[in-house]
């Protein structure tokens, strides 16, 4: 994957008899082993490696509760909760799995804004970028399709309010709205389906996830100064320097993981979802789950029709677009600079966008009422506001700091002292005793 | 650097004020914390607590709501031996069949059977008590959480607050009080400041002093039987409980080893890198 | 791990080694709960033991009754059924072991090892799943009189001993005890 030349060389008969009927282990070697990375990217550029490892723990653990579930409406709860109880060590499968969605979330949330930070989705990585957005749309969706699967009250009602958006496109969407249930409500069919397509979906986001390691491998990875690599000084090989940094900090991710699975494992779930779900009775207060909630408020922020647009289209026009729009980003950012080390405005931006999007979290998680709702339209606006004006606006009249000529200089340059070019903040401080 | 720390401060000072306007919501009165033997990294449950948490659903619960996930073999956990689980479960009797003759009939519960139901189906539970059918308590210490508010909920976190059902259920237990003046009592409702749904619920106070005997010299007030029956709770909630923290223990240590030796691997490999 | 390792030893190589000691301890401790989960879980084993009233069972007749998933046969035998199976020689049996559980194992597979013990020989208490690849063997049918096999044509006689066919063992006795006159408790 790695496109150049390769150098690898079969040491064994085996090995060359392999190597000229199917190179897998070529291919190992030049994408994991011997393939060049940037001598001085720093931790936040592990969460791509954390992000494969979390992939891997969803799907063998969902597999075994697959094992354990029933999708069917009378059985489901009961099945969940035999898992629970009975299966062994089912509780720490079951904990695993759903701590796994929200470290699995943790972790993407880090690596985009990494991505954003240090303007890896610019020319040549825009499809990069894209199959990015694509994994992260995929997960969106296995996620929801996965939390209703408990079939508890949170389960039943996210359902119904998140097929609900369909409705909100004129003419067909009752139509679409059915199609996606199997029938006029959240019921059996809804389930099986769910279940049905959450069993998929990790597969296709393994198989997105390829062509996302294809992409990389083919443009090779940005780094901190957002200089491209010029010689082989900028360089070390992925083995060992990358694998061992990443392992490093896959373990201080699982501590995290372990923290959360073994002492609170249910800080992140909702109380609701140990009650079985009841078609009849709405819980008082239904939020998504965490990783949803910058959405959910923007959602409910369109409290007013814009012309020929209702509010709840408009809601769930505004919600949708707020994915969208980063599939765009590649091509609103007009910055020549790619990395916000060297553009001071740029970073302020930044972190205020990140402060923003924390706040819309928030704002999710509380009800649709009082000064909540003008602070969900502020916030909504200052989050389409950094995508459209800022991004083109900042890129054309900011003046970025000098660049060093090369990633060895930067790198040197720092050992000396003589060039400070740390990024502020707790996640992008760049390695510094390598 | 300071912008950003000065919007964060802004952001504190209005989440402060988010906290006054969320007091108008129910419960009224926020579940006070107690202290629970399961609490912490290293929680436990108490046996002599479970037992009599047992005792008190029985006598004072079971009529009214079930407990349907909970078998008698799990009872073994409280400390009971299986000759004794057994002769427990045979004072239930369960429903079977169909039989030879295509009846059901009535036998009495095994340790593999699940505590029986008070009764027959949800409707025949709401039309016993008002309309309101009293929920099942298997997993009610999971399934009730009253909001933490920001920035309780973040300090949650390191502190490893996770009784917020238990404590709930405590409250809501020993929290019935007369109703204020002039305040409008529903018949066949009961005033209780830390119900969650409101400021009444169907639940009359289930517990009152001496109501339940004990025999291990515990004393029998009200504040005992709703802290030892919400112990119990937490037990049929969360039976793996115990297990998973000692479990949890080990694992973080060996993590934090783990991660010690990487660290100085990953410098070792990274010294020749300059 | 040991790809950039040069000329030069030991504290190197030992931190090295360490480490992948500690990768291959964590990915074994993880391996392990998943392997677990694959076992009969609580509730399962929970049903290991059941019991059986026999008090409605004359002589002639048989139950059915179910665990552990399995066919369980319960048979009241007549005095004839019994006297023609204490009349047949061990070195006529295809499986001269009694396989009852609650037997030493090389119990010879005498008429009495076969059933309930000493004055309940006329009942018989077998695992009904025949030994050749489990099918549910029927009963009074076959070439003696015992159970009989349609998947592949085993014969079993009146002590559940395999005669002929390709079985290759008698029906197995499980662990059984009689908890009162009327009532067996098994497993």
């Amino acid at each position: 994957m790695s496109g150049g030349h390769s150098t690898y060389t079969p040491k064994t008969g085996i090995g060359r008899w392999i190597d000229t009927r199917m190179p897998l282990p070529r291919l190992v070697h030049d994408s994991f082993v011997s393939y060049p990375v940037p001598r001085n990217l720093n931790y936040a550029y592990t969460f791509g490696g954390i992000l494969s490892i979390m992939l891997v723990v969803q799907i063998v653990t969902g597999v075994v509760l697959a094992m354990h579930y029933s999708a069917h409406v009378d059985y489901a709860f009961d099945s969940v909760e035999k898992i629970m109880r009975d299966v062994n060590s089912g509780w720490l499968m079951r904990y695993l799995h759903a701590n796994g969605a929200s470290m699995f979330f943790i972790a993407v949330y880090l690596h985009i804004a990494r991505g954003l930070y240090y303007g890896s989705y610019k020319a040549p990585r825009e499809l990069l970028w894209i199959l990015g957005v694509i994994i992260y749309l995929l997960m969106m969706a296995t996620a929801f399709m996965g939390y209703v699967l408990p079939w508890g009250q949170m389960s039943f009602w996210g359902a119904t309010v998140i097929t609900g958006f369909f409705t909100a496109i004129p003419l067909v969407g009752e139509w679409v709205q059915q199609l996606l249930l199997g029938g006029f409500a959240v019921d059996n069919p809804t389930l099986n389906r769910f279940f049905s397509l959450h069993y998929l979906l990790p597969f296709m986001i393994a198989g997105v996830v390829v062509l996302h390691v294809w992409a990389l491998h083919v443009t090779g990875q940005t780094n901190p100064t957002g200089i491209e690599v010029k010689q082989k000084t900028d360089t070390l090989p992925f083995t060992p320097y990358a694998t061992i940094k990443d392992a490093f900090a896959m373990i201080l991710f699982f501590i995290m993981f372990a923290y959360f699975v073994f002492y609170i494992p249910n800080y992140l779930g909702h109380a609701d979802n140990y009650i079985p779900a009841d078609a009849l009775k709405t819980p008082s207060h239904i939020v998504p789950e965490w990783y949803f909630l910058p959405f959910y408020a923007i959602l409910r922020a369109i409290t007013f029709d814009i012309g020929p647009i209702d509010s709840k289209l408009g809601g769930v026009l505004a919600m949708f677009g707020a994915i969208a729009v980063l599939f765009f980003v590649p091509w609103l950012d007009t910055s020549r600079v790619r990395s916000a080390v060297y553009r001071p405005w740029y970073k302020l931006a930044f972190w205020l966008f990140v402060i923003n999007s924390i706040f819309l979290g928030w704002l999710g998680s509380r009800p649709a009422e009082g000064w909540y709702i003008p602070a969900m339209q502020v916030s909504t606006v200052f989050y389409f506001g950094f995508f459209l004006i800022v991004m083109p606006v900042l890129g054309l009249i900011e003046t970025p700091k000098r660049l060093p000529n090369s990633i060895t200089e930067a790198v040197l340059g720092k050992k000396k002292g003589t060039a400070s070019v740390q990024p502020a903040g707790a996640n992008a401080s760049p390695e510094t005793k390598g | 650097m300071k912008t950003v720390l000065k919007v964060i401060a802004a952001f504190g000072l209005v989440a402060g004020v988010t906290v006054g306007a969320n007091a108008a919501e129910y419960p009224l009165i926020k579940p006070v914390e107690q202290d629970w033997s399961f609490a912490g990294p290293f929680g436990t449950y108490d046996r002599g607590e479970l037992q009599r948490g047992l005792k008190v659903y029985r006598e004072g619960c079971a009529a009214c709501h079930g407990l349907e996930r909970v078998a008698f073999r799990t009872l073994e956990d409280l400390g009971y031996s299986d000759a004794q689980v057994r002769a427990l479960a045979a004072e239930f009797e369960i429903q079977d069949g169909p039989d030879a003759d295509g009846e059901m009939f009535m036998r009495a519960a095994i340790p593999s059977d699940y505590f029986p139901d008070p009764f027959p189906n949800p409707q025949a539970a709401a039309a016993s008590n008002n309309g309101a059918a009293p929920p099942d308590l298997s997993l009610i210490a999971k399934a009730r959480a009253v909001e933490r508010g920001f920035p309780t909920f973040v300090f949650d976190i390191f502190t490893q607050y996770a009784e917020s059902g238990p404590d709930y259920v405590y409250n809501l237990l020993t929290g019935y009080e007369d109703a204020p003046e002039g305040y409008e009592q529903q018949p066949g409702t009961y005033y209780n400041p830390h119900f969650l749904a409101g400021t009444s619920l169907s639940m009359a106070p289930p517990l009152q002093e001496g109501l339940i005997s004990y025999d291990d010299g515990t004393p029998e007030t009200v504040e005992q039987y709703a802290h030892d029956v919400t112990a119990f709770l937490m037990w049929t909630a969360e039976p793996h409980l115990e297990q998973r923290k000692r479990m949890g223990f080990v694992v973080m240590l060996f993590l934090v080893g783990f991660a010690g030796l990487m660290y100085l691997t990953k410098r070792k490999v990274w010294a020749g890198a300059h | 791990m040991s790809v950039n390792d040069t000329t030069e030893p030991t504290r190197r190589d030992f931190l090295y080694i360490a480490t992948g000691m500690a990768g291959v301890v964590a990915v074994g401790g993880a391996v392990w709960p998943f392997i677990d989960q694959m076992r009969p879980d609580a509730s399962t084993l929970a049903l290991a033991t059941i019991d059986i009233d026999i008090s409605q069972i004359e002589a002639g007749m048989s139950v059915t009754a179910q665990w552990r998933g399995k066919p369980i046969f319960v048979r009241n035998r007549t005095d004839q059924e019994v006297e023609e199976a204490q009349a047949v020689e061990l070195s006529q049996l295809k499986d001269p072991v009694a396989r009852n559980d609650n037997l030493p194992d090389a119990e010879p597979a005498t008429d009495l090892a076969r059933s309930a013990g000493e004055g309940r020989e006329n009942w018989i208490v077998m695992i009904g799943s025949c030994t050749h690849l489990g099918c549910v063997p029927l009963g009074q049918a076959g070439d003696f009189g015992g159970w009989f096999c349609p998947c592949h044509g085993s014969h079993y006689d009146t002590a559940g001993r395999i005669r002929t066919g390709p079985a290759p063992t008698n029906l197995p006795v499980p662990v059984l005890e009689f908890i009162s006159d009327t009532v067996i408790r098994i497993g």
